[in-house]
């Protein structure tokens, strides 16, 4: 107590007093983190790292199988698995297409928010609603739009006149497309208000001063708006797309995987759970990891340089 | 003559301006007007989807296999919310679900407030730790972590257990509550505890005198998110809950897509619907919030 009380007049160096309280704060600061890190050193930490590790067994679902280190043996069978990499260039398909269209569109409704339009409060409101909803519903309900006698989708396009008879989630010329739609609006209330949140972060005086100095509404965009936005851009995109690789509840109940849909995600977990090769599917795990951070190092760095450019 | 010049130079140049002016102002008409439709668009992708369910959900079967189909039912009958119920097996489901869901949000408030208040107040070598703990858990695929947690929960006889799934659920929902109860805390000026703890009250009085009340809206905002979280939850129940009655909500519904679901479109749209309502409710009380302060202070950082 009378450390505290003696603290704002000394600014001298430490007395012993003052490193006796820092000690006693230090430690009650880890008595504090106990209740939390139990359960996540126990079922996070040791999980993970035993999750890398396992990618290096031959582990299988058997309640008697014996486990033993394979080295890199499961790596060298994924080379030649196929199926596999046809998965994960499905997954690249997908999360590059959903971050990007989710991006651009969810900018262009963050900037129409932010534009002092009549109707913005309900718009505001109808644009959080795919965040309120749980993915195996998102997908419910887009299988519903996109059933092919009974769908939306279609009664809208035979109402136009156009053919109205596309099985969306059933033939693989549209799966893909069409599960990236599903995609791209379950996610875009998350980046709209991000980037809502960023755009209003910005300084209304430097678009005004600008507009004075005769800017058009291109130039103040792409030299106020975007610079300013750039870090809440990164952030976001970044997010976005780690959370669109891992992304599994909405395809498994709008196709199971069917019609070139196939996520490694979902291919990683009938790996698992279906065929009982959890050592294999470990190591699809470490695969897909590493190709993430790749991507994320690349983008990241090359952000960095144009931020210090 | 200078002087006339100079009149007639002004009145060009205000001639000019007029001009630029008008066409300035076509031109921002035109471009409000496509905002407009720009913006009615949006809603309309993003709100029509609900919109549909919310109507096919009253509709009776008839009506949702007719060959000319109307937006609107043509009464609002409820028998599909009472068929999903019973049929499906939605009761039982939800139970679960809620079982679970208020399960986690209550020990994740738990232990994440001691330590998102040491996060907050004290420097310590913890605090990179933990923060690099709560990026890297969002980069890694849940794959590699439900394996071995399946491997571990099998022996505890956790596995197709509530509790095994609350377990999960725990740690998985940590670390954003961590982190968003850290802002909180943070946000709570240091001064107001020292000038209690110069009043004389004690460390633990301080904590629930003045921290506890301030902290009160960052406490409910927290622990919306986790059960929110757990109730939509579905791939840890995917592979965790093998017993019907212990499916939760999303896996009852799944499974009766694939089944049943696709002849009684109706009542899958009710039940879907029925599973939609905490997180509808959740979302209308918190929307005024998530749209002005909570997310621009993360952004801020």
């Amino acid at each position: 107590m009378t450390a505290v009380a003696t603290r704002p007049e000394a600014p001298t160096p430490p007395t012993p007093q003052r490193r006796g309280r820092r000690g006693r704060q230090d430690w009650s600061a880890y008595l504090l983190f106990v209740p939390a890190m139990i359960p996540i050193l126990a079922f996070s930490v040791y999980p993970l790292v035993q999750g890398i590790l396992l990618g290096f067994t031959d582990s299988q679902s058997g309640l008697n199988a014996v486990t033993s280190f394979t080295g890199i043996d499961n790596y060298v069978r994924l080379l030649d698995y196929g199926l596999f990499w046809q998965s994960f260039g499905i997954g690249l398909i997908w999360a590059f297409s959903v971050t990007i269209i989710q991006f651009v569109a969810s900018l262009c409704l963050a900037l129409l928010l932010n534009a002092n339009l009549w109707g913005q409060g309900i718009a505001r409101t109808i644009a959080l609603i795919p965040w309120a909803m749980p993915p195996v519903i998102i997908a419910i309900m887009w299988r519903f739009m996109l059933h092919p006698t009974y769908g939306a989708i279609n009664g809208g396009l035979g109402a136009l006149g156009l053919p109205d008879d596309t099985n969306w989630l059933g033939t693989a010329q549209w799966a893909l497309p069409a599960v990236i739609v599903v995609g791209v609006w379950a996610g875009m209330p998350q980046t709209t208000i991000t980037l809502l949140a960023g755009l209003q972060g910005i300084d209304d005086q430097l678009h005004e001063a600008a507009q004075i100095d005769g800017a058009s509404v291109w130039q103040r965009f792409w030299n106020i708006t975007i610079p300013g936005l750039r870090p809440v851009i990164v952030a976001i995109t970044t997010l976005d797309f780690i959370n669109n690789f891992n992304s599994f509840a909405l395809v498994y109940v709008l196709t199971a995987g069917a019609y070139g849909t196939m996520l490694p995600m979902l291919f990683a977990y009938n790996e698992a759970f279906r065929y009982g090769n959890f050592g294999l599917a470990s190591a699809m795990g470490n695969v897909i990891v590493v190709v993430i951070a790749v991507f994320l190092f690349v983008y990241l760095r090359a952000q960095a340089k144009a931020r210090t450019a | 003559m200078s002087i006339s010049s100079d009149l007639r130079r002004d009145a060009d140049v205000v001639e000019r301006d007029d001009r630029a002016r008008r066409r300035s102002r076509t031109s921002r008409r035109i471009w409000r007007v496509l905002q407009y439709v720009a913006l009615v668009l949006f809603v309309v992708f993003l709100g029509f989807p609900l919109l549909f369910l919310v109507t096919a959900a009253f509709k009776t079967q008839q009506e949702l296999q007719s060959p000319d189909p109307q937006l609107l039912p043509a009464q609002w009958n409820l028998d599909n919310f009472v068929g999903a119920i019973e049929r499906a097996g939605l009761g039982q489901a939800a139970l679960n679900s809620l079982v679970v869901a208020l399960a986690t949000t209550l020990i994740v408030v738990l232990i994440a407030l001691p330590a998102a208040y040491a996060l907050a107040r004290f420097q310590t070598r913890l605090r990179g730790l933990a923060t690099g703990w709560i990026l890297l858990s969002q980069v890694f695929p849940f794959i590699l972590i439900i394996i071995p947690l399946f491997l571990m929960l099998r022996p505890l006889g956790l596995n197709n257990t509530l509790g095994g799934l609350v377990v999960v659920y725990v740690v998985w929902s940590l670390p954003f509550a961590l982190w968003m109860l850290r802002g909180y805390v943070a946000a709570i000026p240091g001064e107001l505890e020292e000038a209690g703890a110069m009043d004389g009250a004690s460390r633990f009085r301080v904590l629930r005198s003045i921290i506890m009340p301030l902290l009160g809206p960052g406490l409910v905002a927290t622990s919306l998110f986790a059960f929110i979280g757990s109730w939509n939850e579905f791939f840890f129940a995917l592979v965790l809950i093998k017993d019907e009655a212990l499916q939760t909500l999303p896996q009852r519904l799944a499974l009766f897509v694939g089944s049943e679901g696709q002849v009684a479109l109706g009542q899958l749209a009710a039940g879907s619907l029925l599973a939609c309502i905490p997180s509808l409710v959740f979302f209308a009380i918190i929307q005024r919030r998530l749209t002005s302060g909570l997310l621009s202070g993360a952004v801020k950082g």
